[in-house]
């Protein structure tokens, strides 16, 4: 029983394209360094646990799980990531690049930045490593801020459109404790030509990098 | 509320009270000290005492920075909750419980952190020795392994945490677990040596590459701290 072996997406703009909110250096470590990790330990564990399911040792193959759901949402998050960020200079950075969105976020917080206020204090609140997302709710389609821990991922129903990473390997070389200074500069390159595209899109479509990288 | 939070932590309380009761930082509380207030403890070597191992810059932004946002966080935590009881308002004095377990545990962990550090003029590195090594020997069959164990548990850490050398009360065994982010060690456990697996422990000096940070913090690990806080758990 082959698993698949997943790859790491190229980034969509340079390591220092979104400089000065992001640091070229910090860019190169995520990307090059974590993000493979979690694909090379995702493949891993995917193997060992195919094996072990293909040769009945259902407890050794469950044995992996952990390891799957920690390494697959890391892949995925940062996947997503990646996408739903972009050079400042750029069109996609603005939110004018995402008309309809924005009036649906108006008219749930009230304005954009009542809404950039309560996603960072949602960022700001989490204890530990973790990411914060803004998902249309399954279902209802409403949006949600929701936080998630260390490496979950946004995978069962609702639809994530951008997401913001908390780990401290996200900022710590260039903000230092100074994370609220990371999460105010993060507006800065929002890709939300891509948060549009996601919102308005179908859910699977939003996971296409994971597939086109196989 | 802090009194009695403390005297249910017996351990908590006896790491934090030579720190703050230091004369300097008598002194310089001396106008504002309000009782049951955490303070920041003093590091008893320098910022650069534990390089090459730790970086003085590491070592600086986690003690006079996150260190400090942890204290600043358990006071304002327990004043919150000060606040709600004096207004009849136990919900929401609960409500309050995962600021004080992360800030709180924060305060504790780094404070317990600091002193099983040492640099190797002050007794930092080398192996355990007396009754904790003959504890160590018994419980992992060598220094060795329980070194392989620990730095396993933490390269398993998924996120932000701890790894722990605690003895467990009931059986007497010396144990290696883990907390994630910032879950004080508590009820069976007494810890005995803690290790900081949080990325703001190591990032600047070894970014990802984390697994050379816990190969090196064996350098400077207070094996003494260790066998005393063994005596008297």
């Amino acid at each position: 029983m082959a698993s698949a072996t997943y790859k790491l997406p190229k980034l969509p703009y340079a390591y220092d394209a979104l400089e000065p909110s992001i640091s070229r250096q910090i860019m190169e470590l995520h990307h090059s360094k974590h993000h493979q990790t979690y694909i090379t330990n995702l493949n891993k564990a995917l193997e060992v646990s195919a094996t072990a399911l293909a040769q009945g040792k259902l407890q050794d193959s469950v044995a992996q799980l952990s390891a799957i759901r920690f390494n697959g949402g890391g892949h995925i998050n940062h996947s997503l990531f990646w996408e739903n960020l972009a050079p400042s200079s750029s069109a996609e950075a603005k939110p004018e690049a995402a008309p309809t969105l924005v009036a649906a976020i108006q008219a749930t917080w009230g304005s954009l930045d009542s809404f950039k206020a309560a996603f960072g204090a949602a960022l700001l609140g989490i204890q530990g490593s973790g990411w914060g997302w803004l998902v249309k709710e399954a279902g209802t389609g409403q949006l949600r801020i929701v936080t998630l821990a260390n490496q979950e991922a946004v995978v069962v129903g609702d639809t994530p459109l951008f997401g913001v990473d908390m780990w401290e390997h996200a900022y710590y070389l260039q903000y230092l404790n100074g994370k609220a200074a990371y999460v105010e500069n993060i507006w800065n390159v929002i890709n939300w030509k891509t948060a549009e595209v996601r919102y308005a899109g179908a859910r699977d479509d939003v996971f296409q990098v994971l597939k086109a990288n196989m | 509320m802090a009194t009695t939070l403390f005297r249910t932590a017996p351990s908590v309380r006896a790491a934090l009270r030579p720190s703050s009761m230091k004369p300097a930082v008598a002194a310089l509380t001396s106008t504002s000290f309000v009782r049951g207030k955490a303070t920041l403890p003093d590091l008893s070597y320098d910022y650069g005492a534990l390089e090459p191992y730790i970086s003085g810059k590491i070592m600086e932004l986690h003690h006079k920075g996150h260190h400090q946002t942890y204290v600043n966080g358990l006071n304002s935590a327990l004043e919150s909750i000060q606040e709600a009881n004096a207004k009849g308002n136990s919900i929401q004095a609960a409500s309050i419980a995962p600021l004080l377990n992360f800030h709180g545990g924060g305060h504790t962990n780094h404070t317990l952190f600091w002193e099983n550090l040492a640099p190797n003029n002050k007794g930092g590195g080398g192996e355990p020795e007396g009754a904790l090594k003959s504890a160590i020997d018994k419980d992992f069959g060598s220094f060795e392994t329980l070194k392989k164990q620990i730095n396993t548990a933490l390269a398993g850490i998924q996120g932000s945490g701890w790894a722990w050398l605690a003895k467990d009360k009931t059986a007497g065994t010396l144990q290696v677990i883990t907390r994630p982010n910032q879950d004080p060690v508590t009820g069976n456990y007494v810890p005995l040596m803690g290790i900081d697996a949080w990325e703001h422990a190591y990032y600047l000096q070894y970014q990802n590459r984390k697994a050379e940070y816990f190969n090196a913090i064996w350098n400077v690990i207070n094996w003494n701290t260790v066998a005393k806080r063994l005596e008297k758990a």
